[in-house]
């Protein structure tokens, strides 16, 4: 019983790795690209005339949110077009005929995610070291938020991936929500700058609390309450969790 | 002990539309089974209960004995199942979308590999091995989904029309391959809308119409039911006015062409002695249609 749910596991993990680089230039390129832009703009050419944001220069203060902002795009973005393609080509029936439990394939499909994900993280570190030292306050801090934070963006691309009837609804949550969060997240500022207002309107917003946790792992420093912050974070994921278990295991989307 | 057994089956889509109004059906083990029926009388809708694509609404479903609702790993792990539509990835070859579904069913690797190479032999699609499967004909494309559904050994195959669209030859290769499979033990079931097909490959039969199994027995008894026969018979020429015979009613169709609708007492070799004593002589005689076609026309009125 538990060999046949791991053999299940293994296969499609594997099928979302071959799937991961045989489309590289879809999957692991365009971020590696566009981090490598954003340093070398806001790192290089304006960071040096940008004074120092808590005694760090820009360049070291926006890395940790950089990683972030890439890791969360592309946990999102593997999840959400792997499970919606094979729910648009009805292979995902392949899964539902089986005898595999809805655990195995929501695990499956978020090591897709994680893979992707982390090692879109790691590129983009190791690209950052060309344009700023690196520091490390608490690495077991960086390392658990970074593999929370991919795992829970691929649980949220899993859940989009669940109601989505067309291409257009897996680009609705990326677009209208992701990006902006993650722009007026504090991946660029501290949000010690801004006026009252837009202030605490950041604090609504969860991306903030994941770039803080993992800028302290690095820096140090933050705007937030770290510990808080982390538990939320455990928290969360195990909400997505239940929500696209259940989704699954129930066939919503998915069975007629 | 029944393969498949089907209690009380009913399906409603979107609350609405009653697609199955209580079904009740089982196919021995061993068997070679015929579920037949018009467009949208809810064959496909009752393959998709029995292989979990579709939620039923009540009634209950047992596969080798396994009840889908408590039991569902033991009776997935039995079934095989060919959909009516093409639902590969695309970009996958072939031996991968065989091998990843061995995967699903806890098959591992090696013993995948093994499995998968000799199907697509055994299907002729070994020189596709690598292939992407968008680029194989629909006829491939149909023998790769047989594949794929025998890939774990399951004891019932079900097939949703596999023969659609898929030519002559094709068709007698597929039959001759799901006849070889029967015969070393797996129940077979299958629809179509070649009645020819059913009628030569079927043990037993049910017709499903709107929803409601309508008939449901041996392939044989079914036949029996039919009391009359059309013959077409070629001849030498057919006079205007045509002879009174009993248990026969002729309809002249051209100068050489007759149809003789026969009753069931009525052998074929006293109607063309009768025949050749009103000096019409027939030089060859054919069935009109697959006789199953006859019953199931009689059988499903519009
Ligand atoms: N997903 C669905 N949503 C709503 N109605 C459906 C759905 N699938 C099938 N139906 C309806 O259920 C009824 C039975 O359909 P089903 O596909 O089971 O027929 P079928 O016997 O397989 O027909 P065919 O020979 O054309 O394949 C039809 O009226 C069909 O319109
Ligand atoms: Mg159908």
């Amino acid at each position: 019983m538990f060999a046949l749910q791991w053999v299940g596991f293994i296969t499609l993990m594997r099928k979302e790795t071959i799937r991961i680089f045989r489309i590289w230039s879809q999957t692991l390129l365009p971020s590696v690209i566009t981090t490598t832009l954003y340093f070398l703009i806001f790192g290089g050419f304006i960071g040096s005339r940008i004074g120092k944001v808590h005694d760090h220069t820009y360049i070291e203060f926006i890395v940790p949110g950089l990683i972030m902002m890439s890791v969360i795009t592309n946990s999102y973005a593997n999840v959400v077009s792997s499970v919606f393609g094979a729910k648009f080509q009805k292979n995902i029936e392949e899964l539902l005929v089986s005898p595999l439990s809805a655990t195995t394939i929501l695990l499956g499909y978020l090591s897709g995610g994680l893979l992707r994900g982390l090692l879109i993280g790691l590129f983009v570190t190791l690209i950052s070291l060309i344009f700023a030292p690196m520091q490390f306050h608490h690495i077991g801090l960086i390392i658990s938020t970074v593999f929370l934070t991919s795992l829970l963006f691929s649980l949220a691309g899993f859940i989009n991936a669940m109601f989505a009837k067309k291409f257009d609804d897996i680009s609705i949550v990326p677009t209208f929500f992701l990006t902006p969060l993650t722009y007026l997240g504090g991946v660029f500022y501290s949000i010690q700058y801004l006026s009252p207002f837009w202030r605490h309107l950041s604090f609504l917003n969860p991306v903030l609390y994941l770039v803080n946790i993992f800028r302290y792992g690095f820096l140090g420093i933050s705007d937030i309450n770290v510990p808080l912050a982390f538990s939320s974070l455990i928290l969360l994921v195990f909400v997505l969790w239940t929500i696209a278990w259940t989704l699954l295991k129930k066939g919503i989307g998915i069975r007629q | 002990m029944n393969a498949i057994e089907i209690c009380n089956l009913k399906k409603t889509y979107n609350g609405t539309l009653e697609a199955l109004k209580g079904i009740n059906l089982s196919v021995k083990e061993g068997d070679f089974f015929g579920l037949l029926g018009p467009n949208g009388a809810g064959k496909s809708t009752t393959i998709g209960i029995l292989c979990s694509l579709v939620n039923k609404t009540s009634g209950s479903v047992k596969i080798a004995g396994y009840d889908i609702d408590t039991h569902w790993t033991q009776a997935k792990q039995n079934l095989g199942v060919v959909p009516q539509e093409f639902n590969f990835n695309i970009f996958e070859p072939c031996i991968q979308i065989l091998i990843n579904q061995a995967g699903y069913y806890g098959v591992r690797r090696k013993t995948a590999l093994e499995r998968a190479e000799k199907l697509l032999d055994q299907l002729g699609l070994l020189d596709k091995r690598n292939t992407p499967s968008m680029r194989l004909s629909g006829g491939l494309k149909r023998r790769l989904m047989i594949a794929r559904a025998l890939v774990h050994n399951p004891q019932i195959l079900i097939l949703d029309e596999p023969t659609a669209g898929v030519d002559i030859s094709l068709r007698r290769s597929m039959w001759t391959y799901l006849e070889s499979l029967n015969a070393q033990g797996m129940t077979i079931i299958l629809t179509t809308h070649y009645l020819e097909e059913a009628e030569s490959l079927c043990q037993n039969i049910a017709i499903i119409d709107k929803g409601t199994i309508i008939a449901n027995d041996t392939t044989k008894v079914l036949l029996q039911q039919l009391s009359s026969e059309v013959v077409v018979l070629y001849c030498e020429a057919v006079p205007n006015t045509l002879p009174t015979l009993p248990n026969v009613t002729l309809t002249k169709i051209d100068d050489s062409t007759l149809e003789a609708e026969l009753s069931q007492e009525k052998g074929l070799s006293v109607l063309l002695q009768e025949l050749g004593t009103a000096g019409i002589l027939v030089n060859r005689a054919k069935n009109k249609s697959s006789r199953l076609e006859e019953l199931f026309i009689k059988l499903v009125k519009v």
